[in-house]
């Protein structure tokens, strides 16, 4: 009953979030007596898939097969299933995002399995089950029970700490068990978004909203995320103005997201914005009512005009970044 | 082509929730239930493509599983333009559940293309329309922004690490909607209201199921300790917080 860990590689490098899954699935396996496997789809390099070793996985199954182009969740599923079947797994844990929402569900059908989706922590017991989740768009936690043999986890990014645990895993390259079936799935088009660095990856994010009165009055913000190494967002009325790309809105319709630090800035705090970005560590609010509701989420507040405080942050930040 | 749009009912995104039963059940009073927002916006983009003589849109209908109860839900959804409505009779007690109960309905009637929301904002599932399609044994397509029909072929936009993908499938499929799709969700007009009261809700009789899950309570979540406010004219003090405090930059 080993543990299956989905990888997910962006052009043959792992992100983050890989090592979180991995260091969740190796104390997930401890909890159990078993062992963590890897599952790598794609094509990715011996040296990258050794990263996995560092979070404690002994053992990496390496699938290439040209029938994984396009990303087709029913063919996906069929190999993970695969993998499932042949090491007998017992829990696969996966990321909560578009990937793991894909593929979670069709697996779960396919193995007979529950699903705790965007679980926010490992397990507090194994028998039974039980694992929690955020429900209510982050206003509670439900604790989970799952009730079958085979158990399945999309885990919520950033929830859980990378632990290091070096060992030397074995790499196997396995077949993808797809029985030569292809995809009905044509792209016809592939629109890469601008450099900005993924706003579900990124650790910090300076996010914009109605208090910013034009898209002109962007650029400190851009400034802010540039000089912290952070990705851009913006509240919903933003994107439907235009003022920015719908990519960038967060909230209840827009992206979960979940860094270290959230800038709230021109941002009024309505319950369905909160609902995308409070699981964020930190929040900072800025924002020229003292009574905006996202103070009561923030943990640093500024009041004051976004227009003034935003180039004395930024001329502050430049200065203790030269010390 | 006849679409499917699959709704669920939530409660008002402005609700306060609350537990009963030792926190163990939604306190339902005074609840307002709503269209799970990207169910709404499915259904408007079902409508615009209706409208459009050259998508070749014939049937927009709507299915929701749930107890009598839920009718005034599926009323608003046929007021706003659906054609016509199915409600697998019972409780809806798990995606499991949920989603062996809409294969039934897909199965007895004939639909190309079967729209769900990417998750419902009560209990943040995410999982029924991936077990539909592979409770079907259809193509899925997750994270929808855009939905085009042109003599009945449709077209995808789907929303990819760093950027998007346009795409074509055959029908029938299942599509997993999530923002964009539609701009604004349509309200219903008064003419529509009207006309909703005589539309045809077919009430189907569910299957036997064993929900493979359970919640067994719920919390909520620890406060936020009160925010520290910082003077605007000296942000350095944020960023010495941010440093040595929070230890986030
Ligand atoms: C079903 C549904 C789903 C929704 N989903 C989302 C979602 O996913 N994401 C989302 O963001 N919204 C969502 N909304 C909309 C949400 O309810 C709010 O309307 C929206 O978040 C408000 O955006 P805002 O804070 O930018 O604008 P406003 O509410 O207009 O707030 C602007 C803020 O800027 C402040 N301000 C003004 N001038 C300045 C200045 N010079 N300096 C500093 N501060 C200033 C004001 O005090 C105010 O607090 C949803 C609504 C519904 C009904
Ligand atoms: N009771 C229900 N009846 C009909 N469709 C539902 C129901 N519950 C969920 N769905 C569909 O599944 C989507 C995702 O819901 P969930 O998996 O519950 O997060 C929703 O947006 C609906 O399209």
């Amino acid at each position: 009953m080993s543990v299956i860990v989905y990888t997910e590689n962006w052009d043959g490098k792992f992100k983050k979030l890989s090592f979180e899954l991995a260091s969740y699935a190796t104390k997930l396996a401890e909890m159990l007596g078993s062992e963590a496997v890897a599952l790598s789809l794609g094509p990715v390099g011996e040296e990258e898939l050794r990263k996995l070793g560092k979070y404690g996985i002994s053992r990496i199954l390496s699938m290439e097969n040209n029938s994984l182009e396009p990303f087709d969740p029913r063919l996906y599923t069929g190999a993970i299933a695969s993998a499932a079947g042949r090491e007998s797994a017992g829990v696969i844990i996966m990321a909560n995002n578009n990937t793991g929402k894909a593929l979670a569900p069709r697996l779960a059908v396919r193995l007979k399995a529950a699903i705790c989706p965007g679980a926010i922590r490992l397990p507090e017991s194994t028998a039974p089950f039980v694992v929690s989740k955020r429900v209510f768009s982050g206003n509670a936690i439900a604790r989970t029970e799952l009730k079958t043999g085979v158990k399945i986890i999309t885990l919520t990014q950033n929830s859980f700490d990378l632990v290091e645990r070096p060992v030397e895993p074995r790499i196997e390259t396995i077949d993808a068990g797809l029985d030569g079936g292809t995809s009905p799935l044509r792209i016809k088009e592939v629109q890469k978004q601008s450099g900005n660095l993924l706003l579900t990856d990124a650790e910090i994010v300076v996010s914009g909203g109605r208090g910013m009165k034009s898209s002109e009055n962007w650029g400190p913000i851009e400034e802010l995320a540039e000089l912290l190494g952070g990705a851009t967002a913006c509240s919903r009325p933003v994107s439907d103005e235009g003022w920015r790309p719908h990519e960038e809105h967060t909230g209840q319709t827009g992206k979960i997201i979940a860094p270290n630090l959230y800038f709230a800035i021109g941002i009024s705090g309505a319950t369905q914005h909160l609902a995308g970005i409070s699981s964020s560590k930190y929040i900072v609010a800025i924002n020229n009512d003292k009574d905006a509701p996202v103070f009561e989420a923030a943990q640093y507040g500024i009041v004051g005009d976004a227009s003034k405080v935003l180039p004395k942050l930024v001329k502050a930040l430049r200065k203790a970044k030269s010390e | 082509m006849n679409i499917l749009v699959c709704i669920s009912q939530v409660p008002d995104t402005t609700t306060r929730v609350k537990f009963t039963g030792n926190n163990t059940k939604l306190d339902t009073t005074g609840i307002q239930w709503v269209i799970n927002p990207w169910d709404e916006l499915s259904l408007t983009r079902s409508l615009e493509l209706k409208e459009d003589a050259s998508a070749g849109v014939d049937r927009v209908s709507v299915a929701h599983v749930g107890p009598a109860s839920s009718e005034p839900t599926i009323r608003k959804a046929l007021a706003i333009g659906a054609d016509d409505a199915y409600r697998v009779n019972t409780e809806a007690s798990g995606a499991f559940p949920v989603a062996v109960q809409l294969a039934k309905v897909v199965r007895e009637e004939n639909f190309d293309v079967i729209l769900c929301g990417i998750e419902s904002s009560d209990y943040n599932g995410s999982s029924v329309g991936g077990m539909l399609a592979e409770l079907l044994d259809y193509p899925s397509v997750s994270g929808i922004s855009g939905l085009n029909v042109e003599n009945g072929e449709p077209e995808l936009i789907r929303e990819i690490d760093g950027g998007k993908e346009v795409l074509s499938l055959p029908v029938p499929f299942v599509g997993i909607v999530q923002k964009g799709i539609a701009k604004e969700p349509r309200i219903a007009a008064m003419r529509g209201i009207m006309q909703a009261r005589t539309k045809p809700i077919r009430v189907i009789d569910p299957d036997e199921v064993e929900p493979l899950a359970e919640y067994l309570d719920f919390e909520p979540p620890q406060p936020r300790p009160a925010c520290i406010f910082i003077d605007p004219d000296h942000p350095e003090k944020l960023i010495g917080l941010l440093q040595n405090e929070a230890k986030v930059i």
